[in-house]
């Protein structure tokens, strides 16, 4: 019941917007964010509702970190031929 | 990006598994607790704990709310249920857990008019079609699912339907933590659930370092961001400095959604609540507000539960507390599996059992 998935917000109007998942769209409320999403940015929806906005500045930097971390350590395995 | 499929690539989650088992103590043992359904899902769903080195240990706790939700608060819904001219709508997941004398499902079957809702923005449309009904909804979940349920009844006092009332046993987290950090098994961090702490954010967190001297990160939800997390501890353990880490950053602020808890806070206050497993914690429930008892099922609209029977046999209670391994239930798989369950952590998606049933042993 739990599920909450980063959704790509398509429209606006008023306290509703419409939402996209992996080509499937939906209606969802957005009267639980202040400021509200505008169209193009991504939010976390919950039953209906979305929670939050993606920051997504923050989202390239920590995948970036990720990224240079596990090659790193890919690389490793790799010369030691465990990869 | 997609903030989904990025966090699953397979050289991704290689290389932070190679990087947590690099920087893992061989020497120590790591016991680690996720507290959300969310979590349990994905780790078992993943396979990522044959990623792990074997001292990493990864219990689930009780962060399913399905689960945690008490034999009583059935028994509540089943009465509901059985009253004539009452519909009772619901999350999916509650409609096959077991009370004391069966489950809405068993109900449903009856001829009783349940809905299941994905949305509780659902319930008012069903309301308005139905006036000469009572329509109850049946309120779980932790601080995700709150702000949801409290735009629900925001929308009732604003529309003044008279139809509507809700059944509460919605739950907040720190003081299950509290309640996990003072008993059971001895742990040395938390991953903590990244959906909770949108709404939440950060601070409500800090006793948990600060009092228990217990490591915690906050995390996502993919396989990438679940590794970030546990890596993130192991390195607070490795220093001897536990504190609270955004693991998921992308989705969580510090200040997390203060709309949303505000929300909250307009129609909830904090009540004591009866948790599967853990007991009665003071404080860890929330109840709609005095001024608003009309919406208020139990006060509104009393019915008669008797004294909750808890399944025969079902650990559920142990399992919860991370002290059994759902497999060392005596009664897993057979006779109860996600087809037929007995206990709550068998039903939904997100308890330990069924993740342990679906994907094999070792989760
Ligand atoms: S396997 Fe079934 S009976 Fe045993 S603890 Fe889990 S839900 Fe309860």
């Amino acid at each position: 019941m739990c599920l909450s998935v980063p959704m790509k917000i398509l429209e606006v109007s008023g306290d509703r917007a419409v939402v996209e998942l992996g080509g499937a769209t939906q209606e969802i409320s957005i009267v639980l964010v202040d400021p509200p999403p505008v169209p193009g940015q991504y939010a976390i929806v919950h039953a209906g509702f979305a929670l939050n906005v993606i920051d997504e500045d923050e989202a390239r930097e920590n995948l970036a970190l990720l990224e240079e971390l596990a090659e790193h350590h890919q690389r490793e395995l790799d010369a030691r031929g465990e990869g | 990006m997609r903030h989904l499929d990025e966090y699953r690539r397979k050289g991704l989650v290689r290389g932070l598994a190679a990087a947590i088992t690099a920087e893992a103590d061989p020497e120590k043992i790591y016991t680690l607790m996720e507290v959300c359904g969310t979590h349990t899902m994905s780790v078992a769903r993943s396979g990522l704990r044959s990623l792990l080195p074997k001292n990493i240990r990864l219990l689930s706790g009780p962060g399913c709310p399905v689960c945690v939700t008490g034999v009583g608060f059935v028994d509540a819904a089943v009465a509901y249920a059985r009253r004539p001219d009452t519909i009772v709508c619901t999350f999916g997941d509650l409609v096959k857990v077991p009370g004391s004398s069966g489950s809405l499902a068993r109900e449903r079957a009856r001829g009783a008019d349940i809905h299941v809702l994905y949305s509780p923005a659902e319930t008012l449309p069903i309301a308005a079609e139905n006036p000469d009904k009572l329509v109850v909804f049946l309120g779980v979940g932790f601080e995700t699912t709150t702000p949801t349920v409290a735009a629900l009844v925001d929308a009732a006092v604003g529309g003044g339907v008279k139809n509507f009332a809700l059944l509460s046993a919605h739950k907040t987290m720190p003081n299950a933590l509290r309640a996990l950090c003072t008993g059971g098994v001895k742990l040395d961090g938390f991953l903590l659930p990244g959906h909770v702490s949108v709404v939440t954010g950060l601070e409500i967190y800090r006793f948990v370092p600060e009092e228990f001297g217990l490591a915690c990160a906050v995390t996502g939800f993919e396989a990438a961001d679940i590794l970030s997390g546990i890596l993130a501890l192991v390195r607070q353990v490795n220093a001897g400095e536990p504190k609270v880490q955004n693991a998921y950053p992308r989705a969580v602020t510090a200040g997390g959604n203060p709309r949303a808890r505000a929300l909250v806070d307009k129609y909830f206050q904090a009540c004591d609540a009866d948790w599967r497993g853990l007991g009665v914690i003071p404080g860890s429930g929330l109840e709609l507000r005095e001024e608003f008892a009309d919406y208020d099922a139990l006060k509104a609209y009393p019915v008669e539960v008797g004294e909750p029977v808890e399944p025969a046999g079902c650990r559920c209670g142990d399992v919860l507390r991370g002290l059994l391994h759902p497999t060392e239930c005596p009664l897993f798989e057979r006779p109860c599996n996600p087809g037929e369950p007995l206990g709550a952590c068998m039903v939904s998606n997100e308890g330990a059992c069924a993740a342990a049933y679906r994907y094999g042993a070792r989760t």
